[in-house]
């Protein structure tokens, strides 16, 4: 009785089988990163706004302070947007003729707001307050990126839950003093690092993962310094991670 | 339908016998209960009641759509993030910072009077409505309807532009069109002019109407479809000239009620519930409460709280107030009607002369004149008045108003002498009274104007329909119940077309001004208030000195016309307990709201007492799978009206009640055929209650009562007892309660928190509350509050009658006896407020498979909505059953456009399929916590409010911090009366209730 089948059958059953567990789960892994990547949470994406304004300019080459703009955000749950009226604080003055600034020109004449490209967003089941994290002391950066090199604005940070844990387990690593002044209100030195850095002071490596956003191996020692931290704040750590800090 | 009753008809004297053989339980909800039948417990057993209504389907489609779903469950995670857009301001406006809400003072008017109320805005959205504590009609509580009202504002179904005969119109033209009739009047081409107005206490707003009734000869007319005439002219009665009584509560040791309901109707009943509840507290030793002495026909809400109850007919109160008037030596030839009994009276008279000076008869709203006049000269005989009672210059900007007002109207329309008709507010052509057939009069008139918030049913049968600002949308100022003036100060720009009947009155004037310049102008000009006075006036809501002055009230020699009485069958009318004269029937937070007594929603009903029942063969049973009422047809003269029965003890026998505001066809989507309108059988002679009526059964239907729902079995729930039994043992705990880990010496040993054991690592602030059953009347302000602030969902009368609605508190009505036998026909009632407890050993918690409900390091059982799969395991193991599902998509009503600005942003909105219940308000918790630590300073108690705290009228919720050994939430938590609901299961709740104390006087025959 000749073979049923031949001997390339081998092959087509070995790649059969392969391709078998093979492709589910790296159909599962693109998913994943797709889900992960920018594409999906379009961290590192600068997105077209209709002025395009330069953190960069403002913050590192003009040492504006973060508060200028974003007013209320060590008082109330939202940082704010500015009103046209406070781009034309500055812009009724100097630039008065840029093209870029004709949107801006134009709502203070009309009346009708610029309507921005939202970057940052939680979901709506989060209820996220700016105040509470300022007044920690927690850097604008840790969440939105090094934002004194953003030109244009993208997003730093893709805000899954468990990179919001990362700290909210351990406070003890996100929390600092400014070493020059230890002292000093942790709500004021949340705004100090960028003019720290753009007059050259040397900084520790917990202000440079803060402003840059690079990694971090954290020694015993800076973690017994950080726990110390949270018993002087009485940060309560087990309150944290209570859902309904967050979610309610 | 005659024989299926007569089969089925309920025993009573065996219900009455069964009762009194019940030992342990002498608590029961309703009859139903007490008989115990098969079905009735079989309906009350079934995890599904009514599953009828679940979907029926086979196993092999049940595995399919398991398949399914698990297949397609991961994918509803998967999502593009949304694009959305950041819009700032161009300039930003003054004092608002995104994110942060702000308060208004302004005024919510109920009958024509103002009741101060601070209003939340968020982003320019007014949200929530809070009493003002410097308002004298409040003192920083409110009442449910104030709390509701917020719904009406966003209301999709308001009145939004001008029409003329249902076309769209502009102001021009309507204005126009009015000045036109003007002209052709002066030329006497037309009939005189003539105003309809509601009552109005607005100094500003009469200024005006005068102004312009002087300008053109127009006649003013006030009217109200619930009305205080009977209260106005009872004064005129025994003092010859109007006053307006103000009553003070705190120093009454003694009240006796003449089918009053101050706790929830007449002016200024916020600020005398709270006044009440000040001799009502219970501290340690301290027991010094006043007694209240209650007759009742209808029950209410001060008979349900009374130390002491009668109940009569509403005809009969007249009979008790002339036998008190006798008693205590003022007039003769008075005897009290056997239903009420020589001793009652007597003793309430004995009591009230010993008090002189210190106590208070209080004349139901709904009383006839004579009862009025009979109470003042009461109070002015015992000395009360200028202590308990005060009298003040008249409030209401013209008293001489009311029912005999729009009878005016009527005539001088059937003989022409009305050529032009504006009606602003009010829907006479619906709640007038029947004989003036007021709808027909409206015809004859030759050009029609209704204001409204809403396009109701006078607007259908006018030419014009001008839409009306709301409170919270315009300008305008009223005056309290004591005569204190405060502004109206809008929140928002009018959503949609409306004006303000201030501004369209002086439009009418030629003086065109936005409202704002009129109330300033009327304030700073005419009354003088200086530009300091006037801020301050906006900012604390009150202006300062306008408190109606005290005028000297002598008694006339009364004459009282014959006594009012009924034969044969009595009908009381009544306004309905949640949506009032029917202004409120297409408010859906109001028409779910329990009515505070018997339970029911959506529907007005017959309700009568279970001996009268029994007369009329009525049926109480309920069929366990199909719960049904008889469906009745009640006749008064020639007008007749259905309605579902509704057994209710303690009504009086040979009297049926029936509340007005139900049966409006042009109300809106929600308020268009619920119940019955009673209107038409009230005439201008009967406006309170009418004799020789007929009652048959035609039927049967379905009421939505949320009455057996959430039931505790039977359990001894609610701890009450009276004074002298207090001091025999002032814990009031029955004999045989069992305990672990309740109050008392095993605290420490059972306490969870203090040991802080590993799995309960309780940290920081420990919340905890306590609720003063002996304060709680029921008034449903809570539950209201709760709504609003929670977002909770309507989720329409079927879905209640299957059990289904979402109140995160309840407030559990239970009927007892003293210590006597108990008895269906007069029970004590008790109120229970029930929401989350958040024990620290939460029962819910373990069962959830998918840990959505767990505990935070605060002692608050954590509900998470995103966590939930809906298996439900936690409700079934909640044992005071307070746990909400969303079996539908009921928040689905909040996606429109004008509803969505009515929810409150620091709060998610409930999507179908997930469990909710009370989070102790977290989002005000989490905002203090968060303030604390900005600021470094420790939360003091009372930092932290809960809404339905905040609303009570009688301060019985109290809420705090376990930790601060001084916090209020502790005192009473140390007091003997605190206990736990359901101690032996040992799953330590959060909120703990004080034992009621009552005041009977035990020398009054039963």
């Amino acid at each position: 009785m000749p073979q049923i089948f031949s001997k390339k059958a081998n092959t087509y059953s070995r790649v059969s089988l392969f391709c078998l567990l093979a492709l589910p789960a790296g159909a599962i892994m693109a998913g994943m990163a797709v889900t992960r990547g920018p594409a999906q949470t379009n961290v590192g994406m600068p997105l077209d706004q209709p002025v395009p304004f330069s953190h960069k300019h403002h913050v590192e080459e003009l040492g504006i302070d973060c508060r200028y703009c974003h007013a209320s955000v060590e008082t109330s749950a939202k940082a704010g947007v500015p009103t046209t009226e406070t781009c034309m604080s500055c812009h009724a003055h100097i630039w008065t003729n840029s093209p870029l600034l004709e949107p801006v020109r134009k709502s203070y004449e009309t009346g009708v707001p610029i309507k921005w490209q939202k970057i940052n967003k939680v979901p709506e089941f989060v209820y996220f307050d700016h105040s509470i994290h300022i007044a920690r002391g927690i850097n604008c950066n840790t969440c939105h990126g090094p934002i004194q090199d953003m030109h244009i604005t993208w997003k730093g940070q893709y805000f899954f839950m468990r990179w919001c844990l990362e700290c909210h387990r351990e406070p003890e690593k996100y929390l600092y003093v400014n070493p020059r002044d230890p002292d000093k209100d942790p709500r004021q030195k949340a705004f100090d690092l960028y003019s720290l850095n753009k007059y050259g002071e040397d900084l520790t490596p917990i202000e440079w993962r803060n402003l840059e956003g690079s990694d971090l191996k954290f020694s015993k020692d800076q973690i017994a310094e950080g726990e110390k931290l949270v018993e002087k704040w009485g940060v309560k750590v087990k309150q944290l991670t209570d859902c309904w800090t967050c979610h309610r | 339908m005659g024989m299926d009753n007569e089969q089925k008809r309920n025993d009573l004297a065996a219900l009455q016998a069964k009762l009194a053989q019940s030992r342990g339980k002498d608590l029961w909800r309703g009859l139903e209960e007490v008989s115990e039948t098969e079905e009735f417990n079989r309906w009350l057993d079934d995890e599904f009641p009514n599953r009828g209504t679940l979907p029926h389907v086979d196993r092999r489609d049940f595995l399919k759509f398991m398949g399914a779903s698990m297949l397609l469950a991961g994918l509803s995670g998967c999502r593009f993030l949304p694009k959305s857009h950041i819009v700032p301001h161009v300039m930003g406006p003054e004092d608002r910072v995104t994110g942060i809400a702000v308060y208004y003072a302004t005024t919510f008017v109920q009958n024509g009077f103002g009741t101060g109320v601070l209003v939340r805005t968020y982003e320019g959205r007014p949200l929530k409505i809070e009493g003002n504590a410097l308002h004298p009609s409040s003192l920083g509580a409110s009442d449910a309807t104030m709390q509701a009202a917020m719904q009406t504002m966003y209301d999709p179904d308001r009145a939004k532009a001008v029409t003329y005969r249902g076309e769209p119109s502009t102001w021009e033209l309507a204005l126009g069109s009015f000045r036109k009739c003007l002209e052709q009047t002066q030329k006497g081409e037309l009939g005189p002019v003539a105003i309809l107005t509601p009552v109005t206490t607005s100094p500003n707003f009469a200024a005006w109407l005068r102004k312009f009734v002087n300008q053109t000869g127009a006649r003013w007319f006030q009217y109200d479809g619930v009305g205080r005439d009977a209260a106005r002219e009872g004064v005129r009665m025994a003092f010859g000239d109007d006053t307006t009584p103000v009553y003070d509560f705190k120093k009454a040791n003694v009240i006796v009620s003449l089918d009053a309901d101050f706790f929830s109707e007449g002016p200024g009943h916020v600020r005398y519930t709270r006044d009440f509840a000040e001799r009502r507290r219970v501290h340690g030793e301290e027991v010094e409460l006043n007694r209240v002495y209650a007759v009742e026909s209808t029950p209410n809400l001060v008979g349900a709280f009374a130390d002491n109850k009668k109940r009569c007919k509403a005809s009969e109160v007249r009979q008790v107030a002339e036998a008190l008037a006798t008693a205590i030596g003022l007039g003769s030839g008075g005897t009290a009607p056997a239903s009420v009994g020589d001793s009652f009276v007597q003793q309430a008279a004995q009591e009230l002369l010993a008090n002189r000076g210190s106590c208070l008869v209080v004349p139901g709203e709904h009383q006839p004149k004579e009862v009025h006049a009979l109470a003042h000269a009461m109070n002015v005989f015992l000395g009360n008045s200028g202590l308990t009672v005060t009298y003040v210059e008249p409030v209401e900007a013209d008293s001489k108003s009311g029912v005999l007002s729009i009878g005016r109207l009527a005539e001088a329309i059937g003989s022409g002498q009305v050529g032009t008709l504006l009606i602003l507010g009010g829907n006479p052509a619906f709640d007038a009274p029947a004989d003036l057939n007021f709808a027909g009069a409206l015809s004859k008139v030759e050009h029609t104007f209704h204001m409204g918030v809403y396009a109701n049913e006078t607007s259908e049968l006018c030419d014009w329909h001008l839409p009306e600002a709301y409170f919270l949308e315009a300008w305008g100022d009223a005056r309290a119940h004591d005569g204190t003036a405060s502004i109206i100060q809008p929140l928002i720009e009018p959503l949609y077309e409306g004006k303000s009947q201030l501004e369209l009155i002086a439009a009418l004037c030629n003086d065109p001004r936005p409202g704002h310049d009129l109330v300033r102008d009327f304030w700073m000009k005419d009354r003088g208030l200086s530009k300091e006075a006037w801020e301050r006036a906006l900012h604390d809501g009150v202006i300062e000195g306008t408190a109606g002055r005290e005028v000297a009230a002598t008694l006339q020699p009364l004459n009282l016309d014959p006594a009012q009485t009924t034969s044969g069958l009595e009908v009381i009318f009544r306004p309905d307990p949640t949506i009032g004269d029917g202004f409120y029937a297409n408010n859906g937070w109001l028409q779910e709201l329990p009515k505070p007594l018997t339970k029911t929603t959506w529907d007005n009903c017959v309700y009568v007492s279970p001996k009268t029942a029994e007369e009329l063969k009525l049926n109480v049973w309920r069929d366990a799978d199909n719960p049904q009422h008889d469906l009745a047809e009640v006749t008064v003269g020639s007008a007749s009206v259905r309605a579902p029965v509704i057994i209710q003890p303690g009504h009086p026998d040979g009297a049926i009640t029936l509340h007005v505001g139900y049966g409006r066809t042009k109300a809106g989507a929600i308020g268009d055929g619920c119940g019955s309108n009673v209107y038409p059988l009230r005439t201008t002679a009967t406006m309170h209650f009418a004799g020789n009526a007929t009652l048959k059964v035609v039927g049967k239907t379905k009421v939505a009562n949320t009455q057996y729902h959430h039931s505790m079995h039977g359990r001894d729930i609610v701890r009450y007892g009276s004074v002298s039994k207090y001091k025999e043992n002032p814990t009031l705990e029955p004999p045989g309660t069992m305990h672990i880990g309740g109050h008392g010496k095993d605290e420490d040993k059972y306490n969870l928190f203090r040991q802080g054991k590993k799995d309960h690592a309780f940290d920081g602030h420990q919340w905890a509350m306590v609720i003063d059953l002996g304060l709680c009347v029921g008034c449903n302000a809570c539950v209201s509050a709760c709504n609003v602030e929670n977002n909770i969902a309507v989720v329409g009368k079927d879905q209640v009658i299957n059990g289904r609605e979402m109140h995160w508190i309840r407030i559990d009505r239970y009927y007892g006896s003293k210590d006597g036998a108990p008895s269906l026909d007069s029970p004590d009632t008790h109120f229970m407020p029930l929401a989350c407890m958040h024990c620290e050993m939460a029962p819910c918690e373990p069962v959830c498979p998918v840990a959505a409900t767990v505990h935070s390091a605060e002692g608050l059982n954590m509900m998470v909505y995103n966590r939930c799969v809906g298996t439900r395991y936690c409700s079934n193991n909640c044992p005071y059953k307070v746990r909400r599902f969303n079996f539908l998509y009921f928040t689905k009503q909040y996606e429109m456009p004008s509803l969505k600005m009515l929810m409150n942003p620091d709060v998610t909105v409930r999507s179908r399929g997930v469990m909710e219940k009370c989070t102790f308000c977290v989002q005000r918790i989490n905002k203090a916590r968060i303030e604390e630590k900005k600021s470094g300073v420790p939360l003091k108690d009372g930092d932290v409010i809960t809404a339905c705290q905040q609303a009570c009228p009688t301060q019985a919720i109290i809420f705090g911090d376990l930790t601060d050994e001084q916090s209020q939430v502790n005192k009473w938590r140390h007091e003997h009366r605190n206990y736990t609901l359901l101690p032996e299961l040992g799953i330590r709740p959060r909120t703990t209730y004080l034992a009621k104390v009552t005041n009977p006087n035990e020398e009054v025959e039963a």
